[in-house]
């Protein structure tokens, strides 16, 4: 529990002091919906206390009883591997939860134990209200039926009585626009269609507790976009959402919390961003779980990170249409080989609006590379596209190029405004010569 | 959001009727209807179809056991005897060896849901029992037509379906449940139902048999569906034994083979999802 607490604080400090610029707005106005919005105020709707779960490999699967009798003692041959050992965490009412950590890290089995699809061999969970479990999209989805049939079917297997379920049917029909289709067999459908539908049931399915594993994953960015949407938008309406994912930035742009699990252990429950941090360190610093919080990146280290105005100013915000002056200086703490240092331009969504690569611009003969003690800085000019509205910028320096093994991310460089008075849809604007005439002789 | 809303409670992981009766009836029932679905409404003449097999294999069998084998000779309405066992039979048959590898092809249900385990077998049964059922009018059509006098005994022909509904599916919770861990469950059943066709007093009344295989087949706790079955519908003043051999030893076994069917299904329902 100590953990959370720390971690809701440090949440507090992350949101206020990269953002220079911004500090007196939000401790200004932002603190009384803070505290009304705090989830950990809340009560607890998911509370899991020492679950562990072990998987009995066997080292040759014995499938048959005839491979038993044949070799009766293969059968002791297990391997065991322990998915989860002693897990405790509470989820509050209301809350946007991540379960981050790599493949095989245990996360999507406790996923499942809390879906009751597997059951946990020790400790506890408790959880308050209707559950919706969507570990795929679609699951259940009989292609021989209806897509009205399998609406009904698929609701009742999320925990809706079969009333319900098709009181919902013309509403999940309407938002997957299929209405028209309802009574074409579900093998008929092309895959888009199938997609909107699955998608559609997952809107509509208004659990008290939405579980989600990698949904995110199958469709494109926009599909990605609009699962989290609607996420976000059953979280406004005041449900709990658990996503389970690798994906840091859905993690660090909509979880309230996050929770890292590695080896099957909780590594850190808080912020998010602290979370994707140690993540990122667990997967790409390579001195696995023995950084602690505070020990600077073992690769890099940033020295500093600012905007420039066009007339060479310090600054925090950006007139719209003015060019973003961008500096960056980092510090070699062992040799990187072939760096290269990548920038991307966030929404305060946390959607990716552009973003580039620079390679060191190195004089003829001298190696790519930059020695330990060396500084390098990127600095130049950015054209400026974006919407009022507030970016960040994150930073991920690699090195031995080929490989692409991560030496430093800084997941918010530079946090600023772009203050204008020309707003439009999206965040960037992008120069055109449309014209709208009356077309002659009409 | 009320506060008894938000009360915790433990999260119980897989079972067999786990999230509620409730939501176990209206699985099963959606289920059952989409297999019942699947089964016909792909086929050009339908329902007609599952009429047909019972309807040809009786006509086979009664061909051999009356013009080749001679078997059903001296036997009272012999061919509507044969219809009503094969039928009866049939119904065992197909609705264990379906329910074997009912859970393995719900796979994904069972991986990625929260599902009643006990909803796949039970689903695979009842449809076959309503294929059952509607055999039966058939049957009975054929009864009368043969000119078999209806009586009050009739009457009692739902506890004898109701006997045979329940073992089989204690048989097919069994089966499903050790199917995926042990994959060749489904061949013995296969090779073993067969077996159990002969051993079951289906083609032959079992007073034809003797010695200890008479004991052996008595011991069978199909046998005193067929023989009742006999008795009550189609030929009271049949020989059929009623000793206590003859139907308490067979009734126990079958509620043994029910305890059995609770318990592996108990045991293995929260390991399905992880031995698929």
């Amino acid at each position: 529990m100590q953990h959370c607490y720390a971690g809701a604080a440090r949440r507090t400090a992350a949101v206020t002091a990269p953002s220079r610029l911004s500090t007196d707005a939000v401790t200004g106005q932002g603190e009384p919906a803070r505290a009304h919005r705090d989830p950990l105020a809340r009560p607890v709707v998911i509370e899991a206390m020492g679950v562990s779960k072990t998987f009995r490999i066997p080292h040759q699967r014995i499938d048959s009883l005839k491979e038993r009798v044949t070799h009766p003692l293969a059968a002791r041959e297990y391997r065991l591997l322990e998915a989860l050992k002693d897990v405790s965490f509470d989820v509050h009412h209301g809350e946007f939860f991540g379960i981050v950590g790599r493949n095989g890290s245990g996360k999507s089995t406790l996923l499942k134990i809390m879906a009751s699809i597997y059951r946990a061999d020790h400790g506890r969970i408790r959880m308050a209200g209707r559950l919706a479990p969507f570990i795929e999209l679609g699951v259940g989805f009989n292609p021989e039926l209806t897509s009205r049939e399998n609406v009904v079917l698929n609701g009742v297997l999320m925990g809706l009585t079969r009333q319900e379920a098709r009181r919902r049917l013309d509403a999940v029909l309407d938002f997957a626009e299929l209405r028209d289709f309802a009574d074409l067999k579900l093998k008929n459908y092309s895959s888009g269609m199938m997609v909107r539908l699955a998608f559609a049931v997952m809107v509509e399915a208004d659990a008290d507790v939405m579980l989600i594993d990698e949904v995110l994953a199958v469709g494109d960015a926009a599909f990605a976009q609009k699962c989290m949407d609607v996420f976000r938008a059953r979280r406004d309406a005041g449900k709990t959402v658990v996503l389970v994912t690798h994906d840091m930035a859905t993690v660090q742009s909509f979880c309230d919390r996050a929770m890292l699990i590695h080896d099957g252990e909780v590594r850190y429950i808080g912020d998010p961003e602290e979370a994707a941090l140690r993540y990122y360190r667990l997967n790409f610093a390579g001195e696995g779980e023995h950084v602690a919080g505070g020990v600077p990146d073992i690769n890099a280290r940033l020295i500093d990170a600012w905007l420039e105005n066009a007339a060479g100013e310090r600054v925090e915000n950006i007139e719209q249409g003015e060019p973003i002056g961008f500096n960056m200086v980092v510090e070699a703490r062992r040799d990187l080989d072939s760096p290269v240092f990548g920038f991307f331009f966030l929404t305060a969504d946390g959607v990716t609006v552009f973003g580039f690569n620079r390679t060191l611009a190195l004089p003829d003969g001298e190696p790519d590379m930059l020695k330990a003690g060396q500084r390098a800085r990127i600095s130049g000019t950015i054209e400026n596209r974006l919407m009022p509205g507030r970016y960040y910028v994150s930073s991920m320096i690699s090195r031995n190029r080929a490989q692409g093994d991560l030496a430093l991310h800084v997941l918010r460089l530079l946090d600023f405004v772009v203050y204008g008075t020309r707003p439009g849809p999206g965040p960037v604007s992008v120069d055109n010569d449309l014209k709208a005439v009356v077309e002659e002789g009409s | 959001m009320s506060v008894s809303e938000l009360e915790l409670q433990d999260v119980r992981g897989p079972s067999a009727l786990g999230g509620g009766w409730r939501r176990s009836v209206e699985l099963l029932y959606l289920i059952a209807s989409t297999e019942f679905k699947r089964t016909y409404f792909g086929t050009v003449l339908g329902y007609l179809w599952s009429l047909c097999r019972p309807l040809l294999l009786f006509a086979v069998l009664l061909e051999v056991f009356t013009h080749v084998i001679r078997l059903g000779s001296n036997v009272a309405h012999y061919p509507v005897l044969l219809l009503m066992n094969i039928v009866l039979f049939g119904f065992f048959q197909e609705g264990t060896n379906t329910a074997v590898g009912s859970v393995l092809s719900q796979e994904a249900i069972v991986r990625k849901t929260q599902f009643p385990r006990l909803v796949i077998p039970l689903a695979v049964v009842l449809t076959s029992a309503f294929n059952l059922l509607v055999n039966l009018v058939v049957v009975f059509a054929f009864v009368v037509g043969f000119g078999v006098n209806p009586t009050w005994t009739w009457l009692l022909f739902p506890v004898l379906l109701a006997w045979l509904f329940i073992l089989t599916t204690a048989v097919s919770m069994i089966l499903s449940a050790l199917y995926p861990r042990f994959r060749d469950v489904s061949i013995i059943w296969a090779v073993f139902s067969t077996a159990l066709f002969y051993a079951t007093p289906v083609l032959y009344p079992l007073e034809r048999v003797t010695g200890t295989l008479k004991t052996l087949i008595a011991l069978n706790p199909l046998t005193p569906i067929f023989e009742l079955a006999r008795r009550w519908i189609i030929q009271p003043d049949a020989p059929v034994q009623t000793g206590p051999l003859y139907v308490i030893v067979p009734a126990v076994i079958s509620v043994a083979i029910c305890a059995l069917a609770v318990w592996v299904f108990n045991r293995e329902a929260p390991r399905i999802a992880e031995a698929l």
